[in-house]
Formats: C-alpha cells, structure tokens, sequence
C-alpha cells in the first residue's frame, strides 16, 4: 500500500458521508415540500393569510386544529413504518419482513382496542392507549421471537412465517371482540383495522413523536451492525457484533415505534415495505443511509397517502390504510418483477 | 515484521469438547498456533474440522477445555476486540442484500470504526490493497450477488483480510476456486505469515495443497485430532488409511521434491 493508491475507481460505490448528507438533504426537501401541499389542500378551502393573521378565523381552526395535526401524525406514521420495516428486514435477513408481516402491529391493535373498550371512558386514556400498544406490540413481537427460535437459533424464514400466522391471529382476536362490543366500538375497531389518521391532537402527535424518535435513535446507532448482520449471524458476529444483543434491541426499539403510530393509526400495510424497496434500488443497502432515508422517505409517502385518502371522494373519506394498500400491492409486485432481482437472496 | 513476533504463541486450545445440541462432534482437541505460521486441518467429511474454526472463532460455545488467546482466555475478550485479532471465513457465505463488493470488503473494516464513524482514506486503501492481493479489483463496484462463486469466496477473503488481524480461520478457503487461483491465494497466504506475521488456519479437501503450502498439518477424525506435526510426518500412508478408510499412495513430485499424495484405490 503506498499514498500513490489510485481510489478514483471506487467514486459511488461505498458510502461517504457527503453522498449520506446529499441525498438526505433532497429528501429531507421533498418531505417538507410534500408537507407543505398536503397542509394547504383539503376537502374544505383555507384561506392561508387569513389562518395565520386572524386568530379568530374558521381558517385558522381548520388549519391549525384539524389539518396540520393531522399531517405531522401522517409523517411521523409513515417515518415509523418504513424505518422500521428497514431495521426488521435486517434482522431477519428478508425484504419481505415488516412490522404487519411479523405480527407487531397486529399485537399492537389488539392492545391498543382492547385499551380503547375498557378505557374509552378514563381521561388518561389519549396517553394511556399508546403505552398499551406498545406494551401489546413487545408481547406480541416476543411471542413470536420466542416461538421461532429452534434450538437457541433464529431461523429467519421461520421467524417470517411465525409473524404470518401471529398477524392472523390478532386480526381473528380483533375481528372476534368486534362482533361482541356495541357498535359505537365496532365502528372505531374497523377504522384500526384499516388504518385511519383521523384528527389527532397535538398531544398524540407529542407522544407518538417521542416515542419515535427514542425508537429511531437506537436503531440508527446500530445501522453499521445491521450491514454487518446481512452476511449472517457468524459472519457479524466474527466482525465484532454481539448478534442476540443487536437482535433484542431492534426488537425492543421497533416495538415501541410501531406500537406507537398503531395506537394512533391502526394497523397500515405495504408503507414499510415500499418505501425501504424503492430507497433501497435507488440509494443501494447501507443502512446508514437506507435507515434515515426511509424515515423521511416514509414520511413523505404517508402524507401523499393520507393526502388521497382525504381529498379523494371529498367529503367523504378513504382510511388511508386502503389508499396505501391498494396503491401498494400492484406497485410491489411490478417493481419485483421490473427489477428482474431475487427478492429472496439468501 | 519484527522478529521476536514471529514464533509468539498466538492461539492454543487444550482439550476442547463442542456439540450441536445433544450431539457431541468435537471430543478433545488441542492444538497450538504461532505467529506467521500457516497450520492446515485436514480430515473426512464429518471430522469436526469446521466445528474447531467456530470454537477456536468464538461463534461456538464450548462444552469443556479452554482456549486462550494471546495468552488470555478466549472469554474475556468482548466481540468487537475479538474481531480486531481474529477474522474468519465460513465455508459457506451469503449476503442478504444488494452491496458492492467494495462495501463487502470494507465491511471488514467496522472492528475498527466506531459506530457513527466513516471508512477514512486509510481504510479505503486497506481495502483496495485487499482487493488486490485476491485479484478484484476489477470487479469492485459489482454487486456481490451477480459473481460466481469463486469470485464471491475471494471476496470474503479479501473481507476477512482487510480485518487487518492477526489470525486468520479460514473454512475451505480455495473450494470453489481454480487451479491458477488456488495456486495464487496460497502463495498470497504464505506472504501474510512471512511479511505480516499473520497465523493462518485452513481446513482443506485438498491434501497435495496442505502438503506444499501449510507449515504443520492436523489430521482430524470422528472429532478428535489423530496426527500433528510437518506435513511429511502426518502425510503417511499408514496415517491416511486409518483417517480416509481407503488406500491411499504417498510419493514424491519428480520435479520439485514436493510431498504427492494420491488416491490408490483400485478401479471396479
């Protein structure tokens, strides 16, 4: 090796800070851009000048009480969703894995409506219920890492079809308290189960923000262990991570994220699976880019998403959750097939 | 490399016991490794040779015996400074997603870089150097899925190389691999325990490669160690016979003296 080692060659193909801080600029852009669209359209008109000067003013209610609440819980759900499904992907080692799949969610609405029937009357409730989800979501994400562990060993495939089954079985438990609670609650227990980001308060927003970005700070402190994590345990492990550690603490971390935008939002499918795959053809794997790229990219595909759900079939509303589906399934299937990869490259 | 490192022990394992499960495969084995020294494991399918590198590598707990490391025992090293002393290839490796067989080889270089830290020039130039010694540069920024195998076997190599440690455990590191390959990452091993004082061990199928490159071989059977010294007191016909459980033909190569050994079986 001498200083005269021509690196030229390797310009684009490894990661450098600048190329991180370029493109997370762009999309950091984009997110406030897309924030700034989604707040001023709606299904009834603002007068912008008037929402900001007169404090008096329906504009304003509507801006800053119900739209702009509204959109931050959008950015946050969607920051969650995809930047997790891009940790839990790492974990088992599987594109296809994601906070739905592997049955966090489901667990986490399980909690979360069961939360809401027996709590709908406390005042504490608006906190208490994210705190439930959680909670729901870690029992639900232990369940299933316990019952896929063969021999001390986790198997990822194993693990994926364990979340499958635990997925639909929260969503039979879910289907079995709404066929028994008065429909008041029935109503309320659909919108979970397609996912809705009907009028947050800033309190929720608060709570699912803090939530968020405790969840996100530890995995990004771990995204160089979750490149070393995709050449297999061994091999991560020979290169200085402690694997079950790593393992726990994405489970921990994804859990109090996703348990937290589900309390909020119910149970919105594909959003952690698209975003992480479009970033990941675009940007390449390295999670120190992919992990806050997908938070932001996330961020802004909910807030589109939630933007369609609202302004749609106006007045009248989609649950987001059937916007990001029914956009969602079509376009996965045509960008795995369009790429012409192994979605399962073990 | 100085000297009085070369010859230090580096690694010893003294009565080692593993299973998998109930299953025990390793049933007592010691072995020693000295710095710049290239030790081959060599043995039938099932001999526990891989069971060893993954307890001698630390990703296999052991039942019994004890393995130090620079003189201190295995345990009391953490994961991170583990990996700064040991690499290792498995027999077998995959990547999950799509990286460049750049991003592959520096991620070699994360024992030594700190959580939000970027790979500097130096670490770019110990990958590119790493590159290479196993012929890929060429090939670096192609992403590892679209290789063949052998090109992905040198790949890890250069992974484990640009580990920059001092010993390095290699899992059938030439299957896959062509002749004239075969031949140059021998040579290039024998380069780092001369020039580096790095310890090498490989297990092996191919018993000529063990006998012209490796210093000392171990013969493993049923999870024990049957024989081990130089390779042409190991390499008898008496020692193979026992081992493989087929006749075996040991000579010379005419050309340069060097140990042959031949399967000897009769055809039919």
């Amino acid at each position: 090796m001498n200083a005269a080692t021509n690196l030229e060659a390797f310009e684009g193909a490894y990661l450098t800070r600048s190329r991180m801080m370029t493109w997370l600029l762009i999309l950091a852009t984009a997110l406030l851009a897309t924030l700034v669209v989604a707040a001023s359209i709606g299904s009834a008109p603002v007068n912008m000048m008037r929402a900001f000067t007169d404090t008096t003013s329906a504009d304003r209610a509507i801006f800053f009480g119900v739209r702009l609440p509204r959109v931050l819980m959008g950015a946050l759900v969607g920051a969650v969703l995809a930047s997790s499904g891009v940790a839990l992907q790492a974990l088992v080692r599987n594109p296809l894995a994601e906070g739905g799949i592997l049955g966090i969610s489901g667990g986490a609405a399980l909690g979360a409506i069961i939360a809401l029937v027996f709590l709908s009357t406390s005042a504490a409730s608006d906190a208490l219920v994210p705190i439930i989800a959680f909670g729901s979501a870690l029992i639900a994400t232990l369940a299933v890492y316990r019952l896929s562990l063969i021999a001390g060993r986790l198997e990822p495939f194993t693990l994926l079809l364990i979340g499958v089954i635990f997925n639909a079985f929260w969503g039979a438990a879910i289907m079995l308290i709404n066929s028994v609670v008065n429909f008041y609650y029935a109503h309320n227990i659909l919108f979970w189960l397609m996912g809705s980001l009907e009028a947050p308060s800033y309190r929720e927003v608060e709570i699912v923000g803090a939530l968020a970005a405790l969840g996100f700070a530890v995995l990004i402190f771990h995204a160089r262990d979750m490149n070393l994590l995709s050449l297999g345990d061994e091999a991560a492990a020979e290169m200085g991570v402690e694997v079950d550690r790593l393992r726990r603490v994405i489970f921990f971390a994804t859990s109090v994220m996703i348990g937290a935008a589900v309390s909020v939002s119910g149970i919105i499918s594909f959003v952690g699976l698209i975003v992480p795959h479009m970033l990941r053809i675009a940007l390449g794997s390295d999670h120190r880019l992919l992990l806050p790229a997908s938070l932001l990219g996330g961020a802004a595909f909910m807030v589109i998403a939630d933007l369609v759900a609202r302004v749609a079939i106006a007045p009248a509303e989609i649950p987001v959750g059937a916007i990001t589906a029914l956009c969602g399934g079509p376009f996965f299937i045509y960008m795995l097939r369009r790429e012409g990869r192994k979605p399962f490259s073990f | 490399m100085s000297d009085e490192r070369k010859g230090e022990l580096v690694l010893r394992a003294d009565d080692v016991a593993a299973s998998y499960g109930a299953i025990e495969v390793l049933h007592g084995v010691s072995m020693e490794l000295r710095a710049g020294e290239m030790l081959a494991i060599v043995g039938p399918n099932g001999a526990g040779k891989s069971t060893l590198l993954k307890v001698l590598a630390g990703t296999l707990t052991r039942q019994r015996g004890r393995v130090e490391l620079f003189g201190r025992e295995l345990e009391s090293y953490d994961r991170r400074r583990l990996a700064q002393l040991v690499a290792a290839v498995a027999q077998e490796n995959s990547v999950a997603f799509q990286f460049s067989v750049l991003e592959a080889v520096l991620m070699g270089r994360a024992p030594h870089l700190g959580a939000f830290h970027f790979e500097t020039r130096r670490d770019l130039e110990v990958a590119h150097s790493a590159l290479e010694y196993f012929d890929l540069l060429a090939l670096a920024r192609r992403p590892i899925q679209e290789l063949s195998g052998g090109e992905r076997k040198r790949v890890f190599l250069a992974r484990a190389l640009a580990q920059e440690a001092r010993i390095a455990l290699l899992d059938e590191p030439t299957a896959f691999l062509d002749l004239k390959h075969v031949a140059d990452i021998f040579a290039r091993f024998r380069t780092l325990c001369a020039e580096r004082g790095m310890a090498l061990v490989a297990t092996l199928h191919d018993l000529n490669a063990a006998a012209l490159y490796a210093d000392r071989v171990m013969l493993m059977k049923d999870g024990t160690a049957v024989a081990s010294g130089s390779p042409e007191a190991v390499f008898t016909e008496s020692n193979l016979r026992a081992v493989y459980d087929t006749e075996v033909y040991v000579g010379r190569n005419p050309s340069n003296g060097a140990l042959i050994i031949l399967p000897a079986a009769h055809r039919g």
